[in-house]
């Protein structure tokens, strides 16, 4: 029996027309992304023209002489990025490790709570640090570790303990609930056997569930990394914004996106080129920290694939 | 043979012990940390919030009836103008990742472009799209805003659709298929239906973290004391600037106050959007 | 059918030295029982296969000799464990202790994420304090009794899971003895391996047994009948006949037993 064709437009075409349209959809915003450079890099140009690549690593900060230098900026990233990597990720560990083993409903509620951390939005974070943290690092934290090295003798409350601080409690619940799914892909039978060795709880996370998810254990730290490294609002409020470089952790500074943010609006003329050049520096770090992350993460597919 | 020096058990299982209590204490900590944020906002914001706040626009400091209105008014214009920019182009390119790019060249670019998207620091996204539409038109607005906020949305709400599709078993697509269905009516028709919730909570997830931002608005819709009525042209009140400038350009207390106020409705909207995605949606990858 | 409370005491109970007594255990998952008065008696230096179809306890029942059902906190033990002589369910034993002496061997391989080298020797620097010298030599041996030397020895710095199915299992074994256990468990050790490489662990398992105490888990009656020197069949939780080998496989005392043996069900 001939098939009856119901269908004024053959099913084949629609399908057709349906996949270029989603294509569609979603390509041009894609190409997006190469506009960010090149926005950002037509606009940070005159300030490198001016100033050259030393532009970098000067330490000058002088609007009114129109003199610039993105290094304190540069190290106020980093230093906030690591302080806040070095608190964040072994507590998230550890989290991780509760959260997976806490069985039924206290878990999932506990696993929610942490998660909801990530929900609060960044000025609120900031609002807190600002008029709650600052106030009690001044008065009941710093006074007790002066004697720290790099920790610094004066204090204000403001700095980059602090900015540090606040990162760490923003990116714990990321790095936290991506270390709960590497735990959890763990296979059971793969446990059993190390405990079928006579190891303890915590032996059989460091020598074996670590190692079996090392791979997705960095992908969470790296976007930790990328996460803390961007933020603005909360670090904004509570850095202190000095535009010297940091030589103790209880020292006001900057960051890059905290000059943005206190500069842009009513920066003009080269101040803003130059404003430019910094988010162009960020968006350079940001995206090699991704590009980097992803780059380790075929890397070892390929390295644990190739000795088979 | 057997002269073997044995590990003292003991030592191996208080390391066990202590890191279970450590990781008790930090369970703890974050949760104190979340309890005190919450907490602080409560109780400062609260006695700000009464009708008058709710409903009058914003004045200079002194002026009665002085409220948020017109900043939570911008602050809903300007997300939802965010996600009527972002939610189409992302939804049809989830599904075009999970139903024709799985494991495609294209596909595979296209995802590490939305990776790399996600990575995007906000701020940088708010320079952005000052560069390209506040500066050659000359003025700031609650459009640029909303602008801003859809590419922070888009590659999120890329990502999820692609994953809640993904979920649904290939066994479905093959039978709405082997029903002789066009495959643009199954993928539509069964497939993100059999997902729409999964789709719907990521979208209002989405719409959430965009609701907080507030460094892309920085540059783009500003902030006024105005009602937004001139969406496309002029900068737009919104409630994360406005938490901004009242609590940290102000010296007067009660801006300071009026600021916790708003800051205590973003948030508890912002969370209970989360908590009714997570009730109405589980996501099994979570539990 | 059957009358399900027919047990048959061993007619030949084991004669030589008992390593592991199991009295009246009885296994539960939350409120369902799963095991049911198990009573076994294991010979020392000697390999005794338990048989019986898929889901009928044997693994259970193997998995509360190295009490590795405690990670699991709905599964609940009653009865005792008598290993050489000490209940070893108590309160007051020591489970890693425990484990090092009763080593277990899974369905599918598992080596860990770690060379081939380091996987041997991690029981050894788990339990004991040696210097880099006697680990090596120690790994060495370890390898050798599980035949495994010749095929490794100039690839220890690889990782163990790039080795084949059987070598893994194999791996997986010399683990197991480095640190001197006296007791093996091998749950079904060869469900996942090629044949080849099965018979190549069946001799291995063979040798073995001069130095150590088998228990295997077996869904081949065939393996059983090879390698075995005595025999329990289990059906539903309950241990309906344990005797020596060739006695089960030749002349069973009950009904259930011979109609699994010659393949009516199962």
């Amino acid at each position: 029996m001939p098939v009856i064709r119901k269908h004024l437009i053959r099913p084949e075409t629609i399908d057709r027309i349906f996949k270029v349209l989603t294509l569609a959809g979603v390509l041009p915003a894609m190409l997006l992304i190469l506009g960010f450079f090149a926005q950002l890099g037509w606009n940070a140009l005159p300030a490198f023209r001016e100033f050259g690549v030393g532009f970098i690593f000067s330490t000058d900060w002088d609007p009114v002489m129109n003199s610039y230098g993105a290094l304190p900026a540069i190290v106020g990233t980093l230093v906030t990025t690591f302080t806040a990597l070095l608190i964040a990720v072994p507590l998230s560990f550890v989290t991780a490790l509760f959260l997976v083993e806490t069985r039924g409903w206290l878990g999932q509620v506990l696993s929610y709570g942490v998660d909801l951390l990530a929900a609060i939005p960044s000025i609120i974070y900031g609002l807190w640090g600002l008029f709650f943290l600052v106030p009690f690092m001044q008065l009941h934290v710093q006074p007790y570790l002066t004697w720290i090295p790099f920790f610094g003798k004066n204090y204000n409350g403001f700095g980059f303990a602090t900015a540090g601080f606040i990162l760490a409690v923003m990116i714990l619940p990321f790095i936290c609930a991506i270390m709960r799914d590497v735990f959890k892909m763990t296979p059971a039978i793969l446990k059993e056997a190390a405990y079928g060795c006579g190891t303890t709880r915590w032996e059989t996370t460091i020598d074996v569930t670590m190692r079996y998810g090392a791979r997705g254990l960095l992908g969470g730290i790296f976007l930790g990394l990328g996460r803390a490294a961007g933020e603005t609002m909360a670090v904004l409020f509570v850095i202190g914004n000095s535009p010297g470089i940091p030589k103790a952790l209880f020292d006001s500074g900057t960051t890059i996106s905290a000059t943005l943010a206190s500069n842009f609006a009513e920066a003009d003329g080269m101040f803003r080129h130059v404003l430019f050049a910094l988010g162009l520096i960020l968006l350079l770090l940001s995206l090699g920290i991704q590009v980097l992350a992803q780059w380790w993460l075929n890397y070892s597919t390929r390295k644990v694939q190739g000795s088979k | 043979m057997k002269q073997f020096r044995k590990k003292p058990i003991f030592r191996r299982k208080l390391l066990d012990m202590s890191v279970r209590v450590f990781s008790l204490l930090t369970l703890c900590f974050a949760l104190f940390c979340m309890g005190w944020i919450l907490w602080a906002t409560f109780s400062h914001g609260i006695k700000s919030i009464n009708w008058d706040f709710l409903i009058n626009p914003s004045k200079p400091w002194g002026l009665p009836r002085n409220g948020i209105a017109n900043a939570i008014l911008g602050s809903l214009l300007v997300t939802a103008g965010a996600a009527a920019i972002s939610v189409p182009p992302a939804i049809l390119g989830g599904i075009y990742l999970a139903e024709f790019g799985r494991n495609t060249r294209l596909g595979n670019y296209l995802r590490f472009g939305a990776n790399i998207m996600m990575g995007i620091p906000s701020i940088i996204t708010g320079l952005f799209i000052y560069a390209i539409l506040v500066v050659p038109t000359g003025n700031f607005s609650g459009f640029a805003g909303s602008v801003a906020l859809a590419v922070i949305m888009f590659p999120i709400i890329l990502r999820t659709t692609e994953d809640i599709l993904l979920m649904i078993p290939d066994s479905l697509r093959e039978s709405s298929l082997a029903l002789g269905m066009s495959r643009a009516r199954a993928t539509l028709k069964i497939i993100c239906r059999a997902g729409r919730t999964g789709l719907v909570t990521g979208i209002l997830l989405a719409v959430a973290r965009a609701a907080g931002e507030t460094a892309p608005l920085l540059f783009t819709a500003m902030w006024s004391d105005a009602w937004p009525t001139h969406y496309f042209t002029q900068p737009t009140a919104n409630l994360p600037v406005l938490i901004n400038e009242y609590a940290t350009n102000s010296p007067y207390e009660g801006v300071h106050s009026m600021g916790w106020g708003a800051a205590l409705l973003v948030t508890f909207a912002i969370l209970g959007m989360n908590i009714f995605c997570r009730l109405i949606f589980k996501d099994p990858k979570h539990d | 059918m059957t009358n399900e409370n027919f047990l048959i005491k061993p007619a030949a109970a084991p004669t030589g030295n008992i390593k592991i007594s199991a009295k009246n255990i009885n296994f539960f998952y939350g409120t369902n029982q799963v095991l049911f008065d198990n009573n076994l008696e294991i010979e020392a230096n000697k390999v005794t296969a338990v048989i019986g179809p898929s889901g009928c306890g044997k693994s259970t029942h193997l998995r509360i000799y190295n009490r590795i059902f405690e990670l699991y906190r709905e599964q609940r033990v009653e009865g005792e464990l008598l290993i050489d002589g000490v209940d070893a369910l108590g309160r007051d034993v020591d489970v890693l202790e425990l484990r090092r002496k009763v080593g277990m061997i899974f369905q599918k391989p598992t080596p860990f994420p770690m060379s081939v080298f380091d996987n041997v020797a991690y029981p050894l620097k788990l339990h004991y304090k040696l210097k880099r010298s006697e680990i090596g030599e120690h790994v060495e041996d370890a390898l050798r009794r599980a035949s495994l030397w010749d095929e490794v020895k100039d690839k220890l710095k690889k990782s163990g899971l790039a080795l084949s199915g059987g070598q893994q299992q194999r791996l997986c074994i010399a683990r197991a003895i480095a640190a001197r256990p006296e007791v093996l468990l091998m749950d079904e050790p060869t469900s996942a391996i090629d044949p080849v490489a099965t018979s190549r662990i069946e001799e291995l398992i063979l040798e073995l047994q001069q130095k150590y105490t088998i228990v295997i888990v077996t869904h081949n009656m065939q393996q059983a009948a090879r390698i075995s020197d005595y025999t329990a069949f289990f059906f539903k939780g309950k241990i309906i006949e344990f005797n020596r080998t060739e006695k089960v496989f030749t002349n069973p005392s009950h009904p259930q037993t011979e109609s699994y043996i010659t393949g009516r069900f199962g």
